[in-house]
């Protein structure tokens, strides 16, 4: 007997293979990709990279120079987000649907938020640089402007997750909006805004280099320098320090994370 | 005189202290960081008002400058295309490496050996892998897309090995005691679980190499929208022309947005 349920998914299967198959060789024939140069690459890049970004005698000199930058930009990255957070607080406040209390403003601020979160960064780097010029308020401000956006839409899901029972029975006792919010929500919800706020420094230390590059600033200006003066050697030596910092944030933000939400 | 007895005094449990504790280091930083910055060569009173005028220009006027739009289109296409392309190239290989990741099927030395090497690549930025190949492979598509398929497998190896961690491993068990082979579990015990999270994860990653594809284009120079950005923004200072493309982005990143959403509405049910 037929089976007329496995032949449809089956058919629908086939259908969802053929799609991605399709755009993949789409995708290869609209940038007119050399695949086989491609490939190659690959292993030529990884050989390349090998041979000439082993630090040497000359790049460990620059030493002090890159820890000192990479420092800087640690340092700013976490400012940029620890000061966003205390910003995105108070429009999570606003945009929660338990804790606004003003139906015009929520939209307004889950619109914003949005808006915020898709602006490409890109072009928040190069209209600052134009204005601010280069030097490392440019990176702190474009960080900032970056992490609003995912911080606001974050903590309004986060706030949400208190519920509406528990300040309707603060609310029941009598207790006013801000010993509701200061006393009842914000401490049930700390664990988890602190995780998105670990969560952004992460990925901002990560995206400083590439802000760093395009605003001059900081451990991404040091590598873009070291990197166009052809001095590989120190450029590779500033890719390890950036491995490791990038790896023992995480590590510690994971450990963080789960020391909070326990 | 007696004193009125006093409330023990409750010991912090380990969240409360590291809420404490981190709430203090976070703010410490922060001051530090506001003390130290240099701000050589601002002036704010200008600085401020002229960003607020490209701002405005950006927002309000925006405007064809130097590039014509078939030339803007044809570079904004690409721009998707090679997010796109980097996305599902990434997720067919990071799905294979996931299995020679993922607890339940690879052994415990290669599974050690895959995370180290995966975090070590994502660690190392999108943009160093674009300038690398863009060295030696030349400028153009080809270095993007090898760059950006690197980060994208990094990354969704180590989403999609966690999703698949989440297969309870007596299903697994079960089909394997009934003699079915490895590729036969992975087909029918694990496919079916893990499917949806897997789409979702490819997805917020499409979203994710979308920027990068844009940013790429900014700092390497290896075509796209991104470059066209660039140009307008630092070499033509043209900001009305910054803000079309502005336009242009936030468009497509928010049409990406509510397709997410539906998504997971669609999955959840």
């Amino acid at each position: 007997m037929p089976n007329v349920y496995l032949r449809r998914t089956n058919r629908r299967r086939w259908l969802a293979f053929v799609t991605a198959c399709a755009l993949l060789v789409a995708g290869q024939l609209w940038l007119h990709l050399d695949s086989r140069q491609a490939f190659t690459g690959v292993w030529a890049g990884l050989a390349w990279l090998w041979d000439n970004f082993m630090p040497d005698q000359a790049a460990w000199h620059d030493l002090p120079t890159i820890a000192y930058q990479l420092w800087r930009t640690v340092v700013i990255a976490i400012a940029a987000t620890s000061t966003a957070a205390i910003v995105a607080v108070g429009l999570g406040l606003a945009g929660a649907t338990t804790t606004g209390r003003v139906r015009w403003l929520r939209g307004g601020v889950r619109l914003f938020a949005s808006v915020m979160r898709n602006f490409p960064f890109v072009a928040w780097a190069l209209i600052l640089l134009f204005s601010f010029k280069q030097n490392d308020f440019t990176g702190f401000l474009a960080l900032f402007l970056m992490t609003i956006g995912y911080l606001t839409r974050a903590f309004i899901e986060t706030l949400e997750e208190v519920g509406g029972g528990a300040i309707e029975a603060l609310e029941a006792t009598g207790a006013r909006y801000w010993p509701i919010v200061i006393q009842g929500v914000l401490p049930a919800a700390i664990g988890g805004l602190l995780s998105w706020v670990l969560y952004m420094i992460e990925n901002n230390i990560r995206d400083a280099t590439l802000v760093g590059m395009l605003t001059g600033t900081g451990i991404g200006f040091t590598f873009d320098l070291y990197f166009k003066s052809f001095r590989y050697p120190s450029a590779g030596l500033v890719v390890v320090a950036l491995i490791i910092t990038t790896i023992v944030i995480e590590l510690l933000a994971t450990h963080l994370r789960q020391v909070l939400t326990h | 005189m007696t004193q009125a007895p006093q409330p023990p005094v409750r010991p912090l449990r380990p969240a409360q202290r590291a809420t404490r504790g981190l709430l203090l280091t976070l703010a410490v930083i922060s001051i530090y960081a506001g003390l130290t910055m240099q701000t050589d060569h601002l002036d704010w009173g200008v600085a401020v008002t002229s960003f607020w005028h490209n701002l405005q220009l950006m927002i309000a006027h925006p405007h064809l400058g130097q590039d014509t739009w078939p030339a803007l289109w044809q570079a904004f296409t690409n721009t998707i295309a090679l997010a796109l392309l980097t996305t599902l190239l990434g997720a067919v290989i990071a799905f294979f490496l996931a299995l020679a990741t993922a607890r339940p099927f690879a052994p415990r030395l290669l599974a050690l050996a895959m995370r180290s090497l995966m975090a070590v690549i994502r660690a190392i930025p999108t943009i160093l892998w674009v300038l690398v190949y863009a060295t030696v492979i030349g400028l153009g598509n080809e270095a993007a897309v090898v760059g950006l398929t690197f980060h994208s497998v990094a990354y969704l190896t180590k989403a999609f090995a966690e999703a698949m961690e989440t297969v309870p491993p007596a299903k697994l068990a079960a089909l394997r005691a009934t003699g079915c082979g490895f590729w036969l579990t992975v087909r029918h015990a694990l496919w079916p679980e893990v499917r949806a999270s897997l789409l979702s994860w490819t997805f917020i990653r499409f979203e994710i190499n979308f920027t990068n594809a844009v940013a790429v284009g900014a700092a390497a120079g290896t075509g796209g929208i991104g470059y066209n950005l660039f140009m307008a923004s630092a070499f033509n200072f043209d900001f009305q022309e910054v803000g079309l493309i502005v336009y242009l982005l936030l468009a497509f990143a928010i049409g990406l947005e509510l397709i997410a959403i539906r998504m997971r509405r669609h999955l959840a049910h």
